[in-house]
């Protein structure tokens, strides 16, 4: 399925400076996976030392937390977006 | 004064350090940034002693603030009252019982006037001229006040089904309103995208750092009205969990200054059931909070992913306190609770602090012998809405005695009989 990947500027520079990515994946974790592939620095922002996404880090499927759509096994359709936000603020 | 030497932001995961800059997350691990001091400096600046001098509000505690040397102070905020419970006190059965008042905070009227103070003092120092913020009202109302006393434009998002009141109480100040389709959460998310792209000092995202701070002078007000002594506990509500934790750091900085003694205080959290992530993940153990859809009449705690959960849990549980959340009734309930004993109007959000309160009396968390603090952070005035079904309108009467005394009699039936002879 082919989706995009959104990257903060705080990613761009494990990103060769690309604000987007695309790849094919079926869920969530796979895009996850095909990143982190192309771009093996971001390992280790994206996943913890347990494999878990990083407690600050916040993934949203179009409008959407991933954590509302049963989790990084969330199936894609093609053309979704996948945005990745480094740490929430707000409140 | 401070300076920049005194204080930088830190890395709460990895301690790395930045300097002063408009970020709220570390570059390396990306995880938050909070303002780190060097304490053993402030010794040497100031001193218990030199307050007294000043005026009661919360610039009297600048050099506890990331603020730089040129800042001059431009709005009397904070300074409110901490008013010892006589009435409400009795009914709870408690022997210590104060209530610290920031419904009446200036200049909007909520305890977030603090936090825009330091945050609008960060965005002159960084040389930001459109401010704004992701907000569910009072921040709104805060922002867009200051920014108009200051100069800065302003531009504000809310979820575009917030209460009429706090829509209205932004607007005067000629700040630009965005209305977003959805509900803080998404307007949160979007305001991430929006400091990534614009070059505006978003109080509550690229400042979020010099903002939270502003919250610890709540904080430091309590102990100082208290007669330089901590509590033993204090009742907080929780939307993004920030408040909680600063008034933790306040506590803690003044005994590491040496102007408290050093005391165990239990910190308890308050949220709405309707929207309680943080009370949730306390009460089931949880390793990390599950976010939630909010859906309660407390709308300006109804933040559903709360950037400081992590922090908030930890502490709650480190303390030795508690989290407790109350039903929408419950809320009504509490509201009128404090208006009928204390004749302070508070918002929804007081409601929740005051009925989590009373909950946690009942569970015996809190004691009638201790010292407890419950924070009302904002004021009744904003959110009439969520009350208004439980004063009906009454019939108006014609103005002629006869008329009185008849309403009397229809009121009271056979007391009035006897009120008349």
């Amino acid at each position: 399925m082919p989706v995009t990947i959104e990257i903060p500027t705080a990613f761009r520079r494990f990103t060769d400076g690309a604000p987007k990515v695309d790849c094919s994946a079926a869920t969530v974790a796979e895009a996850l996976d095909a990143l982190t592939k192309q771009f093996p620095e971001l390992s280790r922002h994206v996943r913890d030392e347990s494999g878990q996404i990083r407690q600050f880090l916040n993934i949203y499927l179009n409008e959407e937390d991933i954590r509302f759509l049963g989790g990084e096994a969330c199936s894609l359709r093609e053309g979704d977006r996948v945005l990745l936000v480094p740490s929430i603020a707000g409140g | 004064m401070t300076t920049d030497s005194v204080y930088q932001l830190r890395c709460r995961e990895c301690g790395k350090t930045w300097g002063n800059v408009p970020r709220s997350f570390c570059e390396d691990c990306f995880s938050p940034l909070e303002v780190a001091y060097d304490y053993d400096a402030l010794k040497k600046i100031v001193r218990r002693d030199n307050l007294s001098s000043r005026t009661f509000n919360m610039w009297r505690y600048s050099e506890l603030l990331p603020l730089s040397e040129d800042f001059v102070a431009p709005t009397a905020t904070g300074g409110t009252p901490l008013v010892a419970s006589r009435k409400l006190a009795a009914q709870w059965g408690l022997k210590n019982l104060y209530l610290k008042n920031d419904a009446v905070c200036f200049p909007s009227l909520s305890f977030k006037d603090r936090v825009v103070g330091t945050a609008l003092a960060a965005a002159r120092r960084f040389g930001f001229e459109t401010v704004g913020c992701s907000s569910t009202g009072n921040l709104a109302n805060a922002v867009a006040a200051q920014a108009a006393q200051q100069g800065f434009d302003a531009c504000v998002f809310i979820p575009g089904d917030l209460e009429p009141a706090k829509v209205l109480n932004t607007a005067v100040y000629g700040a630009r309103i965005v209305r977003i389709n959805g509900n803080y959460d998404h307007v949160n998310r979007l305001c991430a995208q929006i400091a990534d792209r614009f070059q505006w000092g978003l109080v509550n995202v690229n400042l979020r750092p010099y903002y939270s701070e502003g919250s610890k002078t709540h904080g430091y007000e309590i102990a100082e009205q208290l007669g330089w002594k901590l509590p033993d506990n204090v009742v907080v509500p929780m939307a993004g969990g920030s408040l909680i934790t600063k008034i933790a750091k306040a506590f803690k900085e003044l005994v590491t200054l040496g102007w408290v003694e050093d005391r165990p205080v239990k910190f308890f959290g308050a949220q709405a059931t309707g929207c309680s992530p943080i009370s949730d993940g306390v009460k089931r153990n949880l390793a990390r909070f599950e976010p939630q859809k909010p859906n309660t009449i407390a709308r300006s705690l109804a933040i559903g992913n709360p950037a400081d959960g992590p922090f908030a849990m930890k502490l709650i549980r480190e303390s030795g306190g508690w989290a407790e959340d109350v039903s929408d009734p419950e809320i009504v309930d509490a509201i009128k609770l404090v208006a009928e004993t204390e004749g302070i109007f508070t918002e929804t959000a007081g409601g929740v602090t005051a009925g989590v309160a009373k909950k946690l009396i009942a569970q015996n968390r809190i004691k009638p012998e201790e010292t407890t603090v419950v924070c009302i952070t904002g004021n009744g005035l904003k959110t009439t809405d969520a009350i208004a079904a439980e004063f009906p309108a009454t019939e108006a009467i014609a103005p002629r005695l006869e008329a009185f005394e008849a309403y009397l009699d229809a009121q009271l039936g056979a007391t009035a009989a006897g009120a008349k002879a």
